[in-house]
């Protein structure tokens, strides 16, 4: 059984539509989870349907959100208080070192992040490289298990099978839960699921049913 | 938000003429456009707390879109495709324009304060 674990990402929903079963599944077993959130979104496009957001009001709504979402959860939040669509632009060590700090505090078994290139979105590859280089840089001994999150079918190339892929369908529940707590950026998917379309909705079910990681190799 | 009366952001435009202002100009298509659909491109474009004065400022109506533009000594400040506005905190004035399921897809923000960082 883990011990504690511990997920970096960028933005308040991507510990929601990505890992909100995996936590769940461990909460269940009594594991303490804590998110470690980058930024809080500020500059994101979904404004709520219908708006109710606007540039300058958004990064208090998703800040309350995301409080929203980890109470759903039941974990444990921590804010990093970078800003949204900067962080391939912080120093890379630095972030590292930041996170270095955080990881030697808390002390957690296993950490969950993105997949450095085949995350999607710039923020989610920078800090998942930050974070694997935060725990490249402890002593292999105190090193924790990385899991890593891809976004892309292929991996460097080809289709790789994930090493974790956890079925959440007995989560979905919560999971569904946290997702509408971010209410100005649940809709567009609210949407996919409302449509008459069969297909669109087992693929959404399908897509949010399962959530998968690789475990992250260290060479030495 | 509400929709644009043309009037009402003139006078608040004129309101800034020839002062030191703070500047947010952003236009995006989303950081997922060319996931979701490979024939698409990810464009976006932010500045923030530029500092800058305009001499001139004028908002023009084409069917249910406006834009605007700010004359500078130098050069000019323009934006296509504003929707809706807003004064925040009483003292920012917001204009934006937001797509069909509500998402922002322009802005141009002018205050005489710097907007958060």
């Amino acid at each position: 059984m883990e011990k504690h674990v511990v997920v970096i990402y960028p933005h308040p929903d991507d510990e929601s539509f990505g890992a909100a079963g995996t936590m769940t599944q461990f909460r269940e077993q009594g594991v303490p989870v804590t998110y470690l959130c980058g930024t809080l979104g500020e500059m994101g496009r979904n404004m709520g349907t219908p708006t109710f957001a606007n540039r300058e009001t958004l990064p208090e709504i998703r800040k309350q959100e995301l409080i929203d979402a980890c109470k759903a959860l039941d974990i444990e939040l921590r804010m990093l208080g970078y800003r949204d669509k900067t962080l391939e632009y912080e120093d890379r060590g630095e972030v590292a070192a930041h996170l270095k700090g955080i990881l030697q505090e808390i002390k957690p078994s296993l950490v969950i992040t993105h997949y450095p290139d085949h995350a999607v979105h710039p923020d989610h590859n920078a800090l998942g490289a930050a974070a694997i280089e935060a725990v490249r840089l402890m002593d292999p001994a105190d090193r924790p298990t990385v899991w890593a999150q891809a976004l892309t079918e292929e991996i460097d190339g080809k289709v790789r099978e994930r090493d974790i892929v956890n079925d959440v369908t007995a989560q979905f529940d919560t999971k569904l839960q946290a997702i509408l707590a971010h209410k100005s950026q649940a809709s567009p998917m609210l949407g996919l699921m409302n449509t008459e379309d069969k297909e669109t909705i087992e693929a959404v079910k399908d897509r949010f049913n399962t959530e998968s990681f690789f475990i992250w190799k260290y060479d030495d | 938000m509400k929709p644009i009366v043309k009037a009402e952001v003139q006078n608040l435009l004129n309101q800034f003429i020839n002062k030191d202002v703070y500047i947010h100009l952003e236009t995006t298509n989303g950081a997922y456009a060319s996931h979701l659909n490979e024939n698409a491109y990810n464009v976006g474009a932010y500045i923030r707390n530029a500092k800058v004065s305009f001499d001139q400022a004028k908002i023009v109506q084409d069917g249910n879109i406006f834009r605007v533009g700010l004359k500078m000594e130098i050069g000019w400040i323009y934006a296509e495709g504003l929707t809706d506005w807003t004064m925040h905190e009483e003292t920012k004035l917001l204009m934006a324009g937001h797509d069909r399921e509500g998402r922002l897809m322009v802005s141009l923000q002018i205050s005489e304060t710097p907007f958060s960082y």
